[in-house]
């Protein structure tokens, strides 16, 4: 039976079965490819989208089980209307690959909305789980402090 | 890029050039013909290989794979920089494999000498061998090598464009080419009459110049300067279009299990999956199985649902036994003696002998994305969208498994989320090749699982290293190193090539025989595990990434057995052996402010030499609750010439990471054949909390431009390991160091 999600202000017919993990519903039934997956196990981070405003592992919600509207990468900001965030995200030229950035985004963009200045354990606390394998991580600390409004 | 069309043959290939004394102010040859492989729409233009117009404005082409490393950035700044290009109008394409765009610069690492303070002589010599790559047709990213290949080709194929542009306004003017110049992409006339390239391009095209002046780096306004990467809005907004993300019409999705003992298939049974949800096929490979579905989740599922029996492993089972193996190296004669210098066989009468063993684990790439390709059969053959650093390679190998001549195969080659030498492979290709074979006419992904990816991978080998050396008065007499374990770049160059050049294995040592200290008694060997066949293949930094280890924390011990200080000790060393090395020490000496230090801290310093550059480290690590810190890095590089210094900091941070991650945690270990890592939870690495505080300086005073993509990532190790002494007094032999330490989360 078709389950109804609402995805960055859309609502979306989708005809899966309810253990299918929305991190495959939005990419390959979708096409929201922006997140991303790296390790199906919630060790990453890459597939880190928000549901209802909280930063979740969209490997590991089933779509049966998504309690409310879901905020991807596309639903952030666009090239042309960046968010605050992606905006310092560009200026302190963070990403190298790229590839764990939409999930390092939506991670700081919930910890933002949540704490609007994050001090340095919280930064710490709140990334601990987004892994980089290129070493973003420095100029992930200054994104989030720089769009915190923290200039160092 | 499209097919319509046929080129105009103005295309170069572009030949030695004459470089006086160094200075990149050269008189270009530009050589023809060689083929062009862009095909240009008829409202197209293309002025050579790397240089295409339309009505829309210039697209500049980077055929290097855009892997994190900041590439195509730079390739593009060199070309826009003659081309007199604004930044913001620069577009860049990967585009098609070709002969083209052969690697000049990787075969050049095979010239005789160790690398550093080369004489023009020895460059030429370099830069000869490296037209190995065209016959070789190596349209190879690796070694370290894009800017050294592209610094001066890219600003000839730029200032050759220009040079076409203005020779067609001229001819529109009537008027002298020299009274014209360029701007922002639009030739200017003698009244200031503003030509837009677009508008000029298709007469461009009947103006090839036979040679080119390149600029005086004063002259530069693009190259020097941090750009804002080309790729950086796109992956800030979840729009970078990877491998993983293609979605041509009527794509399916496909799951895929090969043998993680590395060797054939014996039985399977797949009737569980055939019938689970979504599922479109179940295909046999022979030495595998694959399951094509309508969502890459359900194939998962139903591909970890069938039964197969593997073939046991062509090696040993176990990492006890394979480490057997390797040690049973040095039994054999040495495959390379590169240097052997004084004599290492005594030892000077006075001096203080010391000795040690040294061992590294097998390690996996873990890039972010996992491996994965698009191929879809068509009626006129194959089409590939696939993250991969080797397109011409990775053509020749898909049209193979495919039954088809190359001409018939269409490779797009897209952004990697992260490569580190494993997207230098062609399995992932070859293989999604074979599976979309049993679904001709559909497009179908074949998605790595991470255990898929981290089981199949070609590891960093294992290695071991026997190290002998000899102090008096505070200084270092006598190096004597042996390093033994499996060949890397026979494996690599056999899968690319099928063949692996004769002579002695420089990758091997490398970071081992050249490093720029002055020894008087100094030998380095290598010795080869010939018959141990656990795939291996390039990490970033190959045989750096341990001899780097083995050889700095030796020279540690050395230094403490001498009684010196441990940075003074090296930068006397390098000193004597190439000025360049010795700067870079004396920068981090300066930025950490060693040898003081903060209370409780203790301090590490590594200085490795590869890929052309020099890089030095300090580490400081701290005592802390639950375990050592490490609060702060200083590093500093050599780079010749810094085309980018916002990538190059990058790249030496990320190189740094990379080489922490491994030191502190990474291990690959093989049980019953079969790896026993499969994902991040058991084959982890560096995280945020764990970063950090790197000062990065950046240092132009060597003669020739260097690589930047690899170097950070030697000194890591060794300088971790070096501070951990100083803090604990253990002096740590072997990786990963959280066997013996804990660090804190």
């Amino acid at each position: 039976m078709p389950a109804t999600l609402t995805v960055n202000g859309t609502a979306h017919e989708v005809d899966l079965p309810e253990e299918v993990p929305l991190l495959w519903v939005l990419r390959d039934a979708l096409n929201l490819t922006g997140t991303k997956y790296g390790c199906g196990v919630a060790a990453c981070g890459a597939c880190t989208v928000q549901i209802d405003g909280e930063a979740v592992r969209s490997c590991q919600v089933p779509l049966g089980d998504v309690w409310g509207d879901v905020t991807t990468i596309e639903g952030l900001g666009t090239p042309d209307d960046l968010t605050r965030l992606q905006q310092a995200w560009i200026d302190h030229q963070v990403a190298q690959c790229g590839y764990c950035q939409s999930g390092q985004i939506m991670q700081a963009a919930a910890l933002l909305a949540e704490t609007p200045q994050p001090d340095d354990a919280a930064i710490d606390a709140a990334m601990a789980g987004n892994l980089c394998r290129c070493g973003t991580y420095p100029r992930i600390r200054a994104a989030i402090r720089a769009a915190a409004g923290m200039e160092s | 890029m499209s097919r319509l069309g046929t080129i105009a043959r103005r295309s170069f290939l572009f030949g030695s050039v004459a470089i006086a004394g160094g200075v990149a102010l050269g008189v270009w040859y530009l050589r023809s013909p060689g083929t062009n492989p862009l095909r240009p729409e008829p409202d197209q233009t293309t002025l050579n290989p790397f240089v295409l117009i339309d009505r829309e404005g210039v697209t500049l082409i980077a055929p290097r794979a855009e892997m994190g490393q900041g590439t195509q950035t730079t390739w593009a700044a060199l070309i826009a920089e003659e081309m007199d290009l604004a930044w913001d109008q620069v577009r860049v394409l990967h585009g098609p494999p070709a002969q083209a765009y052969y690697n000049s610069a990787l075969m050049a690492e095979n010239a005789p000498g160790p690398a550093y303070g080369k004489s023009a002589f020895q460059h030429a010599v370099g830069e000869a061998m490296g037209t190995l790559g065209k016959p070789l047709r190596m349209q190879v990213t690796g070694g370290s090598t894009a800017m050294k290949d592209g610094y001066e080709r890219m600003r000839a194929a730029g200032a050759a464009a220009r040079e076409m542009l203005k020779a067609a306004a001229a001819a529109r003017l009537g008027t002298d080419p020299g009274l014209l110049t360029t701007q922002d992409g639009a030739v200017i006339g003698p009244d200031g009459q503003r030509l837009p390239y677009p508008e000029l391009a298709s007469e461009a095209r009947y103006h090839a110049p036979r040679e080119v002046l390149l600029r005086d780096p004063s002259e530069w306004t693009l190259l020097g300067t941090p750009l804002p990467r080309l790729d950086m809005v796109a992956k800030s907004t979840g729009t970078a279009e990877y491998s993983i993300d293609v979605r041509p019409e009527g794509l399916r999705f496909a799951a895929i299990r090969m043998s993680p003992r590395r060797a054939g298939m014996q039985r399977f049974d797949a009737e569980t999956a055939e019938t689970m949800p979504g599922v479109e096929k179940v295909v046999d490979l022979g030495d595998g199985v694959a399951v094509i579905a309508t969502n890459t989740w359900l194939a998962q599922q139903a591909v970890d649902a069938i039964e197969v029996d593997w073939a046991p492993a062509p090696y040993p089972e176990t990492t006890d036994a394979i480490m057997r193996e390797i040690e049973a190296a040095f039994e054999r004669a040495p495959d390379s003696t590169l240097l052997d210098r004084g004599n290492a066989d005594s030892l000077p009468e006075g001096a203080t002998e010391i000795t040690a063993e040294y061992r590294v684990p097998f390690l996996a790439h873990a890039t972010m994305e996992p491996l994965n390709a698009t191929a879809h059969i068509t009626a006129g053959g194959l089409e590939i969208w696939t993250g991969n650093q080797l397109p011409t390679f990775t053509r020749s190998a898909c049209a193979d498994a495919a039954g088809l001549p190359e001409s018939r195969v269409t490779v797009h080659t897209t952004q990697m989320g992260g490569g580190f030498g494993r997207r230098g492979e062609l399995d992932f290709s070859v293989l999604a090749t074979r599976v979309a074979m049993a679904l001709p006419g559909t497009p179908v992904m074949t998605t790595w699982s991470r255990e898929e990816d981290m089981r199949r991978d070609f590891y960093r080998p294992a290695a071991i290293a026997r190290m002998r050396g000899a102090v008096q008065d505070g200084g270092a007499v006598l190096f004597d190193a042996a390093v033994a374990g499996p060949s890397t770049a026979r494996q690599a160059l056999e899968r690319w090539m099928g063949f692996a050049p004769p002579g002695p294995d420089k990758v091997h040592v490398e970071g081992l025989w050249n490093q720029p200290y002055a020894i008087p008694n100094a030998r380095a060997r290598g010795h080869i595990a010939s018959d141990l066949t656990v795939p291996v293949g390039f990490w970033r930094s190959v045989g750096n990434s341990y001899n780097g280890f083995f050889h700095e924390s030796f020279i540690d011990e050395m230094a403490h057995a001498a009684g010196a200080d441990p940075l003074e000790f090296r930068l006397t060393l390098a000193h004597d052996a190439w000025r360049p090395a010795a700067r870079v020490l004396e920068a981090v000496r300066e930025m950490s402010g060693w040898p003081d230090k903060p209370e409780g801290t203790g301090r590490g310093v590594a200085m490795c030499f590869s890929f052309g550059t020099p890089v030095a480290c300090v580490i400081e690590v701290a005592e802390s609750e639950d375990g050592i810190r490490i609060p702060r890095a200083w590093m500093a590089a050599d780079v010749g010439v810094a085309l980018d210094p916002g990538i190059i900091d990058q790249q030496l941070v990320g190189g740094l990471v990379y080489g922490l991650s491994a030191a502190m945690m990474g291990e690959i270990t093989f049980s019953g054949g079969m790896a026993e890592q499969e994902n991040f939870y058991d084959y982890d690495a560096l995280r945020l909390p764990q970063m950090p505080q790197v000062g990065t300086r950046i240092l132009e005073t060597q003669r020739w431009i260097s690589g930047i993509g690899e170097p950070g990532t030697p000194p890591a190790a060794p300088a971790l390991a070096n501070a951990l002494f100083d803090l604990t007094g253990t002096r740590h032999r072997s990786l990963p160091l959280n066997r013996s330490v804990t660090f804190s989360s």
